[in-house]
């Protein structure tokens, strides 16, 4: 018979103040196989810590069953705890009282407390069986794959080439910059764009520890973190080059495009030569013969930037905010005053969204010492103003409820930020999760922003979704850091609660191979069983229900266990 | 640039946006700063009784539609009490902008939509020139001789006034008046 305690947590009144915890331990303590039970105020403190340890001794105990808040939250407290007092980790196992009990079930306290009683009995059962693990090790390959030369992708280079790692950095185009070499200057204090990228470019390209593949495309991944096996087609001449190599992390930084202006119909995009989209004319910004407008080279005197061309519209474009728009279109405007200060500027707008340090004093300067006219409002349509080499604008200022109309000789449409074309493949060649827009998924959206929702892929810069230059490569920075601290490790730990097939039922009919969705299932070649890839295994479980014989089994989730958890709710 | 009413099929009004500059220039007010929040407009004691309110004033001016704003009478129903400037968050001070405006518009020879209020500010300002100061008795005359009888309800309020001596019965100039003079005639008023 197995001595397991169970340890009934207060979380001060979060369960508490609902749960019956008292009762609940009493009851517990008379349960098969519990050998002790109690309670306390809050178990993850110290003095809580200390008594689960004191109990193991006290008690003889070998398997524990804290009954507290969600696993996610303090598990490896508890399994650290276990492992201190000289139990095996994986014989503490965390029953959810507090998020799928006590929080759910604050009008009824008799039933929440009848269903922590529940609740726990199963873990009790689910303990009884557990086995006594230990993580296993996995080599380490200590040099990292950068997808992408731009901003994000270089300031990422060179982080993780300046700690001491070997960096192998993966350009589609035939020289690194990306975006930002397009830029004439970068707000808000006018910085030239291209000499800050200069500086970078000059130590990406002679870094000892940096080899920079231009021309070169990500066209397969295989294996996992600490472990990836890539090929890279490069093109010289016309002939494509294959390069495979192993690399133990990979950081996805493809940047952004701009979306098509030919999408947007009725502001003329395509039709007219004078309506252009802001990277062309960030173009026009760096000219050496001065600001002229593509139709016919004169100066453009009325000028109008319609803001949200193709952003936050749901129903016809893109739904999301492209973020950059407001702050380089006011950008754009300082700029081209300064360089026809007789002209006028028109910013029409839906808000101003200028969050960052400077930022709105900077739409500010714009407005008040530029004499940039912004109208609140969505521009309508744009169109050939007959015999005039004017375009016209319709739009309305929603503010005082007026029509307006401007006779403009150059219209900037800021069009949505859009992922760089090939992100979709990109993302399944990498097998990354991308959004419903074609931006890469961060894992977590709160707290963990530079991760992708793979293990060893992390993310940079617009790839994951429109960001400004400082945003970029802070983000770039992040990733590098994140690459840095797995090859900080001496080898991969991996959680030993995977998958394993048991060699005697396994009748080798293949079905778990497709059912797995980390492709960690393969058909052994010569012996007539499946196999498992532990280190891909993210223990789903997928393959156990998939196999007819229950020869696929989740270790320490075995379908005993299961079974018994659910006699002990029923 | 064109504007037109939110209603209205096609532009009606052809505007120039110097018109912003020039105002700006002479109220030395950052126009352009407006983001429309509507302080000015929900605080203004005098709101309530304009065509436009005072942020609709400052689009306008942004806007270039002089007609309108020289005709309105928005800007002479402003008291510059300083209310909305005091509030605003971009630091205009719109009674300099109201100022100007009706600069302009008496410049331009329109007719000022508030009649009374512009008589009151002739009769003040005359007042000052001639005496140095304001004499009320005179100021009083000057006013009804501009727009007559539109005190006559006051007649009641002038007398107890005079009674209670609140109201000067003899003029008295300042000692240098010329020097006041002086200053009317560098204004050019």
């Amino acid at each position: 018979m197995r001595r397991i305690g169970v340890f009934v947590c207060h979380c001060g009144t979060n369960i508490g103040g609902t749960v019956d915890v008292e009762r609940v331990a009493e009851e517990m303590g008379k349960y098969p196989g519990v050998a002790f039970a109690t309670d306390y105020k809050y178990m993850c403190s110290d003095p809580g810590q200390n008594l689960i340890k004191e109990a193991i001794r006290e008690h003889s105990l070998d398997g524990v069953v804290v009954s507290a808040c969600s696993p996610a939250m303090h598990e490896v407290t508890f399994r650290r705890t276990t492992e201190s007092a000289g139990v095996n980790p994986y014989q503490c196992e965390i029953a959810n009282i507090r998020e799928q009990v006590s929080w759910v079930h604050q009008d009824d306290p008799e039933a929440a407390t009848l269903k922590a009683i529940e609740t726990i009995r199963t873990i009790v059962e689910k303990v009884q069986y557990n086995e006594s693990l230990v993580p296993f090790y996995l080599p380490l390959v200590k040099r990292a794959l950068v997808v992408g030369g731009g901003v994000a992708g270089m300031t990422a280079a060179l982080d993780i080439a300046d700690a001491g790692y070997p960096v192998v950095l993966v350009e589609r185009a035939d020289r690194l910059g990306g975006n930002m070499a397009r830029l004439s200057s970068a707000y808000v204090n006018f910085d030239d764009a291209g000499g800050l990228l200069d500086s970078t470019l000059e130590r990406v390209t002679h870094h000892p520890n940096i080899q920079v593949l231009t021309n070169a495309e990500l066209n397969e991944v295989g294996g996992y973190v600490g472990n990836f096996v890539v090929r890279v087609n490069a093109r010289s001449n016309g002939a494509t080059e294959p390069f495979s190599f192993d690399v133990g992390a990979i950081i996805v930084a493809t940047g952004y495009e701009l979306y098509a202006k030919e999408n947007l119909g009725e502001y003329g995009g395509g039709r007219y030569p004078d309506v252009i989209d802001a990277l062309q004319f960030e173009q026009m910004l760096a000219s050496e013969d001065g600001l002229r407008r593509p139709s016919d080279g004169k100066v453009p005197k009325e000028v109008v930037w319609v803001q949200c061309a193709g952003s936050r519209d749901p129903a016809l474009h893109k739904s999301y905010c492209s973020k950059i728009c407001c702050m380089y279109v006011a950008k754009q405007t300082i700029a081209y005053k300064q360089r026809v200060p007789d002209g006028q500027a028109y910013v029409m707008y839906i808000d101003i969204r200028s969050q960052g340090r400077g930022y709105e004093e900077f739409v500010q300067t714009a407005m008040e010492d530029f004499d940039v006219l912004y109208l609140r409002g969505k521009a309508s349509k744009v169109f050939a103003d007959q015999g005039s080499g004017q375009v016209a604008v319709w739009s309305v200022d929603t503010l005082t409820s007026q029509n307006i109309e401007v006779e403009a000789d150059l219209v900037v449409l800021a069009t949505a930020v859009v992922p760089s074309s090939g992100s979709v493949e990109l993302g399944q060649t990498i097998r990354t999760g991308i959004d419903e827009h074609g931006f890469f998924s961060e894992a977590h959206p709160k707290l963990r922003p530079v991760e992708s929702n793979t293990a060893g892929v992390y993310l940079a810069g617009a790839a994951h979704f429109p960001k400004d230059i400082p945003e970029t490569v802070a983000q770039a920075s992040g990733a590098a850091s994140k690459v840095l601290g797995l090859f900080a490790q001496r080898q991969m730990v991996q959680e030993p609660t995977v998958a394993y097939v048991d060699p005697e039922l396994c009748s080798a009919c293949g079905l778990c191979v497709p059912a797995c969705p980390y492709e960690a299932r393969a058909m052994h070649p010569w012996r007539s069983i499946a196999t498992v890839n532990a280190a891909l295994c993210q223990g789903c479980g997928a393959c156990a229900v998939a196999c007819p014989n229950k020869a696929s089994k989740v270790r320490n989730f075995t379908t005993q266990q299961v079974m018994l958890m659910m006699d002990a709710y029923l | 640039m064109k504007t037109m009413t939110a209603t209205a099929a096609m532009p009606i009004a052809v505007t120039d946006f110097t018109f912003a500059q020039a105002v700006q220039a002479q109220s030395h007010e950052p126009i352009m700063r407006c983001f429309y929040c509507q302080k000015c407009s929900i605080g203004c004691p005098t709101a309530f009784a304009m065509d436009y309110q005072p942020a609709q004033v400052l689009k306008m001016v942004q806007l270039g539609q002089k007609e309108a704003l020289f005709k309105c009478s928005a800007i002479w129903l402003c008291i510059g009490c300083e209310t909305c400037g005091t509030r605003c968050p971009n630091d205009i001070r719109i009674n300099n902008v109201m100022d100007v405006l009706k600069e302009m518009a008496l410049e331009e020879g329109v007719k000022p939509a508030e009649k009374e209020v512009y008589a009151l500010h002739r009769s003040f300002l005359n007042s000052i020139k001639r005496f140095g100061r304001v004499h009320e008795l005179t100021m009083i005359v000057e006013y009804v001789l501009r727009v007559p009888l539109t005190m006559l309800d006051k007649v009641g309020i002038g007398l107890a006034l005079i009674i209670k001596g609140k109201v000067l019965h003899f003029w008295s100039a300042i000692k240098e008046r010329d020097k006041v003079r002086e200053l009317f005639r560098r204004a050019g008023v």
